[in-house]
């Protein structure tokens, strides 16, 4: 299923985000240093924000489209948003968290149940915990499973491994993947890091101040680019 | 505890809890608009609300007489239509302590409101909750100590309130009488024995309510 944003417009504060583009890879990476306008075209994406102009179309769905004023609410979209802090609720205990968005009256490919989700994402074990006591990793994989379980069309991710260590990042990277290779699911992966991108892109746009400055396959961008790593790195 | 002296009493807890319960609702309504929308007019309405902590608490007593005395706008109306009177009643009570404690009890809760991170309602709304949902399951638990140390203040202050309620309802032994009015009026005949006695109980009653307020607000929500 392809994204479709057409013309996207939204004046940020010291730039305007400007995007036109199709993306229709099985995870589309928007890569870009901070403040490059990544989030808030993912808010857009997910109903959270109104563009001042231009459309966002899923497959055939009109999701939004300025034009023509047409706006489907964040909660009627079936798009799975996971920020970079995990949000889950802290009043609620792991087994709520993940059950949250679960609703037998949307559409449910067959193998997005409990049992299933919280055994890829090995959190079974959790299930009855506070969400107070879980660890960095346990936490994000916990709001990956509450976004997967809510059965999206799409899944946002929002630098989802950012405010962990590198050796966790390590080790939740092949979570993500089989989290691509078991669901199929299409994702947009907000990241700074371009191992990430090379781990788990297929497709990869890269955003500088709003704007769309280079696009291609992870191998095409990282090889060609000049630029060493580093630089690309946010400061 | 003299037979009157707990008829006072009762008579001071059961308006403070009916003047806290009636403006609950609104309060969060109000505390709520506050936190989380922007509306034309909102500085005006901020404004508005915190005259009852400014004004000299007669004033706004005064104001509510000329509102819901039996010739004003609001008294007449519901003495005409409902056959209800409100001054000098202890419906008069209940209102006067109301709209002095309503400033309080909004700015607690928005408080509380405010402590709710946006980021979890939105994340709801993309599970695929709608606004009521979000609010009823997220915004509503996470704020629900600030709410209930909203309305223990809001009791409290109810409890000690004196000027607007004594010019929008006087004191009327038997029928308006609380126990600040009661102690105002014991002290102004020398009676202080007695005037002291209330004093206590009112002493145990407010640091009762300030130490539960502040047992809510001080303990965070998970």
């Amino acid at each position: 299923m392809s994204v479709a944003l057409k013309d996207l417009r939204l004046p940020l504060a010291p730039f305007v985000l400007e995007i036109d583009a199709t993306l229709d890879g099985r995870v589309t990476a928007l890569f870009g240093a901070s403040g490059s306008g990544k989030t808030s075209l993912l808010e857009i994406i997910a109903g959270l924000r109104r563009p001042a102009a231009g459309a966002v179309h899923l497959g055939d769905t009109v999701l939004t489209d300025v034009a023509t004023r047409t706006f489907i609410p964040a909660e009627h979209r079936a798009i799975g948003y996971v920020p970079q802090e995990g949000a889950l609720f802290p009043h609620l205990s792991v087994r709520k968290n993940l059950l949250y968005g679960f609703s037998t009256s949307r559409p449910r490919p067959a193998g997005l149940t409990f049992a299933h989700v919280t055994a890829v994402l090995e959190i079974a074990a959790l299930a009855d915990r506070a969400v107070g006591v879980l660890s960095g990793g346990e936490k994000q994989r916990v709001a990956l499973g509450r976004a997967l379980l809510a059965a999206p069309r799409l899944l946002l991710l929002d630098e989802p491994l950012a405010g962990l260590d590198v050796p966790l990042r390590a080790r939740l990277l092949p979570y993500l993947a089989r989290v691509r290779d078991e669901f199929a699911i299409p994702m947009l992966y907000v990241t700074h890091s371009p191992d990430e991108v090379m781990a788990l892109c297929d497709d990869v746009l890269v955003l500088a101040a709003g704007r769309l400055e280079r696009r291609g396959s992870p191998a095409q961008l990282f090889q060609i680019d000049p630029t060493p790593r580093h630089e690309l790195r946010p400061s | 505890m003299s037979a009157e002296a707990w008829q006072i009493t009762g008579f001071t807890l059961g308006v403070a809890a009916l003047s806290t319960l009636a403006i609950f609702p609104f309060g969060v309504a109000v505390a709520w608009l506050l936190a989380r929308r922007d509306w034309p007019g909102k500085s005006l309405v901020e404004t508005f609300l915190a005259l009852p902590l400014v004004l000299p608490p007669v004033a706004t007593g005064l104001i509510l007489l000329k509102l819901f005395g039996r010739r004003g706008l609001l008294g007449g109306w519901l003495e005409r239509t409902f056959g209800l009177e409100i001054a000098f009643t202890w419906r008069g009570v209940v209102i006067a302590t109301a709209v002095m404690s309503f400033p309080l009890l909004v700015s607690t809760v928005r408080v509380a409101f405010e402590n709710v991170s946006p980021r979890l309602e939105l994340i709801a709304r993309t599970l695929g909750a709608g606004p009521w949902r979000v609010f009823a399951t997220i915004t509503l638990p996470l704020a629900a100590r600030g709410l209930a140390g909203g309305a223990a203040l809001a009791f409290a202050r109810a409890l000690g309130e004196f000027g607007a309620t004594i010019m929008l309802s006087g004191y009327i032994p038997g029928k308006t009488a609380t126990l600040a009015l009661s102690i105002h009026h014991l002290a102004q005949l020398g009676h202080d024995h007695e005037a002291l006695g209330l004093l206590a109980i009112s002493v145990v009653i407010a640091f009762a309510s300030v130490w539960v307020s502040g047992w809510f607000l001080r303990r965070r929500t998970p």
